[in-house]
């Protein structure tokens, strides 16, 4: 079987469940990717994650990374069309005719119904990075050290805090072996 | 529709016949060129980090550029939210269709993740060749726990509104139970959550005074 084709087919999938944006689909992108292909392991997960979280721009552009992990650059172009090609259309049609729909109640009843799934979906998405990511002290201190920023501090570039993150992990991590892959 | 006509300034409300769809109400600047549009996105797509986009597309586009008013910046959020896909491509799609139709859209788009996507394919390709480095391994560890701080510290900011009211807290966790514990698929989730959160909130008719923007 042809991998650049089932890469094309996860991420086109994956993107038109992209409702609610990045964060919400990410549980169900690390389902496909790790349990279902095994395109990646827990660990290369998170660390692909993390290298969406320190470039600009959407998280979620690390789907080039997963598709490059797979068939090189090929791979990686698969990844990006699927991921952006089919939400991209419906986005392109639907705004077209989103107008017509103007004063209709139901609209708002769509956004306040999907406002808290959205939120769950997100939250979901971060339990599933945390299960592999919070493993030991030092990363809970780390992660409570940016939520704390992020949350209070509104004028700080979070993409700083993150950077910080890795920073702490280089200076205090890097004789213990954490994040090696096993033998 | 002939782009390269030069627009006629005063003229520019006398040919609307050839136009397919443009709500009459909407005031779209007429004359902005594709190669603006795309260095807008581009500007943004590489200053913008950690899903805070909303606020630098809203500085740049309404502020700065004064494509869009504030009304209509956010009935071009609320769709994007509405629609799959991330929120950022999806304001670029929309926002570069009402400029310019699809080339507008699609430079649009390209801008905004050009930067992002290179230099995450730059990174990817170095992880990949240095996927035992000790050093490399011990910083992404420190990322990813920084990135799970960063990940609650937005979906509490976006979330914490609806925290005080117990329908959105049942829908948030119904989905997070699904989701998290059960895992189920995303699919079935979105079809069965979904249109039951639809149905709660359904129009109603005392339903006048209750109204909060819901864009965050």
């Amino acid at each position: 079987m042809n991998e650049n084709l089932s890469v094309l087919g996860v991420f086109s999938l994956l993107s038109i469940l992209a409702v609610g944006g990045g964060a919400a689909v990410l549980p169900e992108t690390k389902a496909l990717v790790v349990e279902t292909h095994h395109w990646l392991n827990d660990d290369q997960f998170r660390d692909i994650y993390g290298l969406g979280q320190v470039v600009p721009g959407p998280n979620m552009l690390m789907v080039i990374v997963i598709g490059y992990h797979v068939t090189g650059f090929l791979g990686a172009l698969m990844a990006f069309v699927g991921f952006f090609l089919p939400a991209g259309a419906i986005s392109w049609a639907a705004s077209r005719v989103w107008d017509h729909f103007e004063g209709s109640p139901w609209r708002r009843s769509l956004q306040q119904g999907l406002a808290p799934l959205v939120v769950g979906l997100m939250a979901s998405g971060t339990i599933s990075i945390a299960r592999t990511a919070i493993d030991g002290r030092l990363t809970i201190i780390i992660a409570f050290a940016v939520f704390a920023g992020v949350y209070c501090v509104k004028k700080i570039n979070p993409a700083l805090l993150v950077l910080g993150g890795g920073l702490v992990g280089l200076a205090l991590l890097s004789g213990t072996g954490a994040g090696m892959p096993p033998p | 529709m002939s782009p390269s006509l030069p627009p006629a300034p005063g003229a520019a409300h006398a040919a609307d016949a050839p136009v397919a769809e443009a709500p009459a109400a909407y005031a779209v600047p007429q004359d902005v060129r594709l190669w603006d549009i795309f260095v807008t996105f581009l500007f943004i797509g590489a200053i913008s980090f950690g899903g805070g986009v909303v606020a630098y597309l809203r500085a740049s586009l309404v502020l700065k550029k004064g494509w869009l008013d504030e009304e209509h910046f956010l009935s071009a959020l609320e769709i994007a939210q509405a629609l799959p896909g991330l929120n950022a491509t999806n304001m670029s799609i929309i926002v570069g269709d009402r400029l310019r139709g699809i080339a507008g859209a699609i430079v649009a788009f390209t801008g905004m993740t050009l930067p992002g996507g290179s230099m995450v394919l730059a990174l990817g390709v170095a992880y990949a060749a240095n996927a035992h480095n000790p050093y490399v391994n011990a910083a992404l560890v420190g990322v990813g726990a920084a990135a799970v701080g960063m990940l609650s510290a937005v979906t509490l900011q976006i979330g914490h509104k609806q925290l005080g009211q117990m329908l959105n807290v049942a829908i948030i966790a119904a989905t997070v139970l699904m989701v998290s514990f059960l895992h189920i698929s995303l699919v079935w989730v979105l079809l069965t959550v979904g249109p039951v959160a639809v149905f709660l909130f359904r129009p109603r008719k005392d339903d006048a005074g209750t109204g909060e923007g819901e864009t965050s």
